[in-house]
């Protein structure tokens, strides 16, 4: 079933040019360093030239490790964080170059689904009123019509009977359920795209899945766009179409999510996968295979390619040097690899 | 015929006292361990597996309700050692801990040399400089250089305080280590680091492991045995052959087929309601309520029934 | 809402917050007795009345409730007038248009002290010729004392205890003595007690002439409360210190409290170098002499309560809470829940009221509590250093005249302990109720 889906899925992004809905070109996200209030001691190189393109009803993945620069990439595409170069578009639309009123409407038009359900979540406020507040800041006034919308947006996210939810706390629902307010409230406000980080790493096991599945019917069923952010590559397949690979700010391969799995050419990518468990009495015998070391630091990242300190098959005077540029390497599949750079396929070097 | 298990538990029962009741954490749990082999308790959120470490290790919270049953170490029943002995000799000694978020739990005060080096010195009476001297062979064993031994905390990253506390667990050398959730906050190359750390421990020092986790996907990593909790109780037991390619008890196939996987697109199930409170558990099989396989006998509770040296508490294997 | 019930359940279970609960709850009640039963201005008029408005109150009388706790009884001060019949008045005409009015007064002595003084008021009516008086006193003992004969202008006090001819013809420097005890034993006088009784024959001269006489008696102890130098009864500024001592407290804990919270969180939010700025401030204010800069104040421009008032709470915001709830703005700013609100479009004035101060409440709530007490304490401790509100009465203005008038070194301890017990138990009630508070809503403090 979910197969199908996702083949159609892929079929179909090939017969049609669907719209681009956002466009991230040359992104750079550079967090300054004070000291003592005034002299700089550098700046931490959260996201460094990434680009990339979310289609209209398109569910793709970053994934990466923690302090790959996900987050500061997500906080930027939200708004929440000032680019310090390149460009967010939105439908053609800068999205830095928003005045106020613009970057109110910009801020309903994407819906923020967080990891820790319970933080996300005021505690001292009720789920009516966890609801009712960005439809108030988004300006509808009639209180009618408002818990019309929460009521419905409920029934959506299956927190029925209604009546029992509208007037709990967040601690007196389970991680599930709080998951399922944050998602009604990230939609409440009819976006075109939602930005999920790590929305179910927090969850038990089997409420993962349902949340899942909620996500991807709220897709289906609203055609969204969902930027879906994770470090587990096994949810990967059940949730999304193409998958961009991050580390240390930089983005080092993406593709559609089979191209991937059946031929990742990135080292860092192939050990995520190979560290990556499917539940296998097997796996007990075996030890894996884990790059030495630990992710860089962004406030001084290796010259050249991130990961040449710890990849196995690095070249040594091109790797260190650098940077290695995107090669596509199979119809919609690029990566930044020096170890590619002889299998450009005939679409040629992206510059 | 059965060669002497390393571990026995039989019919633990730990019950706290609450403000809303009494909670039944542990309902008459029994399992068993052998040497050198490594078993995987796995449950979701408030099943009781937490509690049950704790009841194995003797370290109870004020509020205790009731704390009976018999734990055999090594063919010896350490129930009815005083507090003072079991501290002495068993706790640390004999079998260690590593809690939950143990990286978080260091003492940011305090060099991770002085911090491994304290169990030696307090169970097994050495002074500083042997216990240190003990520190730097258990960082070599989890792989943690020994420059780090004056480090503080903060200066490490996370796999790399997990592995501290993985050694002050092992620094008296204990026969059997019990994890809880050990890589639950860490990322992929991380925990497969960790893994690859407590196999070669497991190999090299010949320990047993009793892993706590609701991570069924990588619990894999380290399995030879495999128990399920639900309710405060264990419904599953066997090896993990078995029970990974095919398990016996209904909610032990339903939390299978919610493992996504990355090697094979399956259709991802998941279990409707909610788990019951253990403050009042229903009567009869506790997992009735949820399972698709119920049927009228399931009012009453099952007994323990084996079916070729696994354990289910299911009616559908009565034989 | 339901938070605030459920804590008040929890509220209860402390045996500690429900003695605080109970004080506090006290003393609303007395404050509101005291605002009741002596609307302001009236309280104002006695405190600041005179010789007219408490003449008949004796000076540093301790409260009558001491004659409980000893051996030794203290003559009770009392009153009595003719005008209104406690001092009964027979009047006769006589021979050419004289009228004859005689007085008669009885009254109890049970007491083995004697009093201050016995002063008698007269009121009298007439033309050209003064009424005549004459004044005996009758003893249990059945002796007759005349006390004094003569003539009554329109008004006249006469006092008995400093009257010289009474002091002859007594041979007594202390009348009182005299008047009450044996006069054969005059080595250790012990007053004789029975039913004494006061006798006053007056003639009028005139046919409209009128005599009227109020007798005041001075004992040794009046009141419930006693009286200070200047004759007022303490019950009016111990009532009245209750209201005047909770609006101070409270308005100034609630005032600080709240400002703080908002400045703190403005800081917090914006940071900058509006954050910087407030901070400075405050590490200016904190090394500034609070207590000397309300003296400053009180000095030279105006003791008005008002003014100290303000100048307490706008120097008490930029103190050591400003960093406190900094501290926990900033801790708050980064939360989820408000970056989530930040992606949805909340404005930055509606992420400080709406999500942020919420949460600072349960914190607030028990500081705020625990702070009453030291306010009240500082006004106290202005009043007794003489820059009280001059108008008021307030328990640290009974401390300052007791001060100043040597209540210590006189023995005069009711005067001083009374406001102080007050003080005290202010203090401990809210205390007590601010220490509960602070368990329950802080329930890291909690034992297990």
């Amino acid at each position: 079933m979910f197969t199908e889906l996702v083949t159609k899925k892929e079929e179909r992004s090939e017969k049609h040019q669907r719209e681009v809905l956002l466009a991230i070109k040359n992104l750079h996200v550079w967090f300054e360093l004070r000291r003592w209030g005034f002299s700089h001691a550098g700046y931490v190189r959260a996201v460094d030239d990434v680009s990339f393109d979310v289609h209209k009803g398109e569910a793709i993945a970053v994934v990466g490790e923690s302090g790959c620069g996900k987050s500061s990439l997500l906080k930027a595409i939200l708004g929440l964080h000032k680019p310090t170069s390149g460009t967010i578009e939105y439908y053609d639309k800068n999205i830095s170059e928003l005045n106020t009123k613009e970057l109110k409407w910009y801020r309903s038009q994407v819906g923020y689904v967080q990891q820790d359900p319970f933080g996300a979540l005021p505690p001292f406020m009720q789920v009516r009123r966890i609801l009712e507040e960005p439809l108030i800041i988004g300006g509808i006034s009639s209180v009618s019509e408002r818990l019309d919308r929460i009521c419905r947006m409920m029934e959506e996210v299956k927190l029925s009977p209604v009546n029992d939810f509208l007037d709990k706390f967040p601690h007196m629902l389970s991680g599930g359920q709080q998951q399922r307010v944050v998602i009604a409230r990230a939609m409440i406000l009819e976006p075109k795209f939602i930005v999920a980080d790590e929305p179910v790493s927090m969850l038990d096991a089997s409420v993962r899945v349902e949340i899942l599945k909620l996500l991807r019917g709220l897709q289906e069923k609203h055609n969204l766009s969902v930027i879906y952010i994770t470090h587990d590559l096994s949810t990967v397949s059940y949730f999304s179409e193409r998958i961009f690979v991050m580390y240390a700010g930089r983005m080092v391969e993406k593709a559609r999510v089979q191209s991937l799995l059946r031929n990742a050419g990135h080292p860092y990518t192939n050990a995520l996968l190979a560290g990556t468990s499917d539940p296998d009495a097997n796996n007990a015998k075996t030890f894996k295979e884990v790059p030495p070391g630990e992710p860089p630091s962004l406030v001084k990242p290796p010259e050249g390619c991130r990961f040449f300190p710890r990849c196995s098959q690095m070249i040594k005077g091109e790797c260190d040097v650098n940077i290695p540029p995107e090669i596509e390497i199979a119809p919609a599949h690029q990566i930044s690899c020096w170890l590619h750079k002889q299998s450009q396929s005939s679409a040629g070097i992206i510059p | 015929m059965t060669e002497e298990k390393l571990l026995r538990v039989e019919n633990l029962i730990l019950h706290f006292r609450t403000g809303s009741g009494v909670v039944q954490a542990v309902d008459g749990v029994n399992f068993d361990l052998g040497m050198n082999r490594a078993v995987v308790v796995l449950g979701e959120s408030g099943c009781g597996k937490s509690s049950l470490a704790k009841a194995v290790l003797r370290l109870l919270p004020r509020n205790v309700a009731s704390y009976t049953g018999r734990v055999f170490l090594d063919g010896k029943d350490v129930m009815p050692l005083t507090d003072d002995e079991f501290r002495q000799n068993i706790r640390w000694v004999a079998m260690s801990l590593v809690p939950q978020a143990a990286m978080n739990a260091l003492n940011p005060v305090l060099t991770v040399g002085e911090q491994v080096s304290e169990p030696a010195m307090v169970h097994l009476g050495v002074n500083k400089k042997e216990a240190l001297e003990m520190a730097r062979k258990m960082f070599h064993h989890v792989g943690v250089s020994a420059d780090f031994l004056e480090r503080y905390p903060f200066e490490l990253s996370g796999g790399m305080r997990q592995r501290v506390a993985i050694a002050m667990s092992l620094v008296t050398s204990p026969d059997l280590i019990i994890l809880d959730e050990p890589t639950s906050a860490l990322d992929v190359l991380t925990q497969a680091n960790i893994f690859n750390v407590l196999k070669r421990l497991k190999r090299e020092l010949g320990l047993s492991f009793i892993l706590i986790t609701h991570d069924i996907a990588t619990s894999s990593e380290l399995a030879d045995d495999v128990a399920v909790m639900y309710a405060g109780q264990m419904v599953e037991m066997g090896d993990a052959e078995r029970f990974f390619s095919g398990p016996l008890h209904p909610y032990s196939k339903k939390l299978m087929a919610s493992v996504p996987r990355l090697r094979e697109t399956k259709e991802l199930e998941f279990i409707t309601g909610q788990p019951p409170s253990l403050v009042r558990p229903p009567s009869g099989c506790r997992f009735a309520a949820r399972c698709t396989m119920r049927f009228e006998k399931c009012i009453q509770e099952p007994p323990v029934f084996e079916k070729e040296e696994r354990r289910v508490m299911c009616w559908l294997y009565q034989s | 809402m339901k938070n605030l019930k459920n804590s008040f359940n929890d509220i209860l279970q402390y045996p500690s917050a429900i003695v605080g609960l109970f004080i506090v709850f006290l003393l609303i009640l007395l404050a509101a007795y005291a605002m009741a039963t002596i609307p302001y201005n009236e309280a104002i008029r006695l405190w600041r009345g005179g010789e007219e408005v408490w003449y008949q109150n004796p000076k540093f009388a301790p409260p009558v409730w001491i004659n409980y706790f000893s051996s030794k009884k203290l003559p009770v001060s009392f009153g009595a007038r003719s005008a209104d019949g406690t001092i009964s008045k027979v009047a006769k005409l006589g021979a050419q248009n004289t009228t004859t009015y005689n007085f008669t007064y009885d009254f109890p002595y049970n007491y083995d002290g004697y009093p201050q003084d016995m002063i008698l008021y007269f009121k009298t009516s007439f033309k050209e010729k003064k009424p005549f008086v004459s004044i005996y006193l009758l003893t249990p003992d059945n002796r007759k004392i005349r006390i004094g004969d003569f003539g009554v202008a329109r008004t006249m006090t006469f006092r008995l205890s400093q009257d010289e001819k009474l002091k002859t013809r007594l041979k007594s420097q202390t009348p009182m003595v005299a008047l009450f005890s044996d006069p054969i034993n005059t080595a250790d006088p012990t007053p004789i007690k029975g039913k004494y009784q006061l006798v006053i024959d007056s003639v009028a001269f005139e046919p409209d002439s009128n005599i009227d006489v109020e007798f005041v008696f001075h004992g040794q102890v009046s009141g419930w409360a006693g009286t200070d130098h200047a004759r007022r009864d303490l019950m009016v500024p111990l009532l009245w210190g209750a209201p005047v001592a909770l609006a101070f407290g409270l308005i100034a804990s609630l005032g600080t409290s709240i400002l703080t919270m908002i400045v703190a969180a403005i800081g917090a939010f914006y940071g900058g170098w509006l954050d910087e700025l407030i901070q400075r401030i405050t590490e200016v204010n904190l090394v500034l002499p609070f207590l000397s800069i309300l003296i400053m104040v009180g000095t030279f421009y105006s003791r008005s309560i008002w003014v100290i008032l303000s100048v307490t709470i706008l120097l008490s915001i930029f103190t050591g809470g400003i960093k406190g709830y900094r501290a926990i703005f900033l801790q708050v700013k980064e939360s989820t829940y408000i970056e989530a609100a930040r992606a949805y479009g909340a404005s930055n004035m509606r992420l400080i009221f709406v999500y942020m101060i919420p949460r600072m409440i349960p914190l607030l709530i028990p500081a705020l509590v625990t702070s009453v007490p030291s306010y009240v304490f500082l006004e106290a401790s202005l009043a007794v250093l003489g820059l009280g509100d001059p108008v008021l009465p307030t328990w640290g203005k009974i401390i300052n005249d007791a001060e100043g008038n040597g209540a210590l070194y006189k023995g005069l301890y009711y005067w001083i302990l009374e406001p102080a017990v007050l003080l005290m138990v202010t203090g401990l009630g809210f205390a007590m109720l601010g220490f509960a508070l602070d368990r329950i809503f802080n329930p890291r403090l909690r034992e297990m």
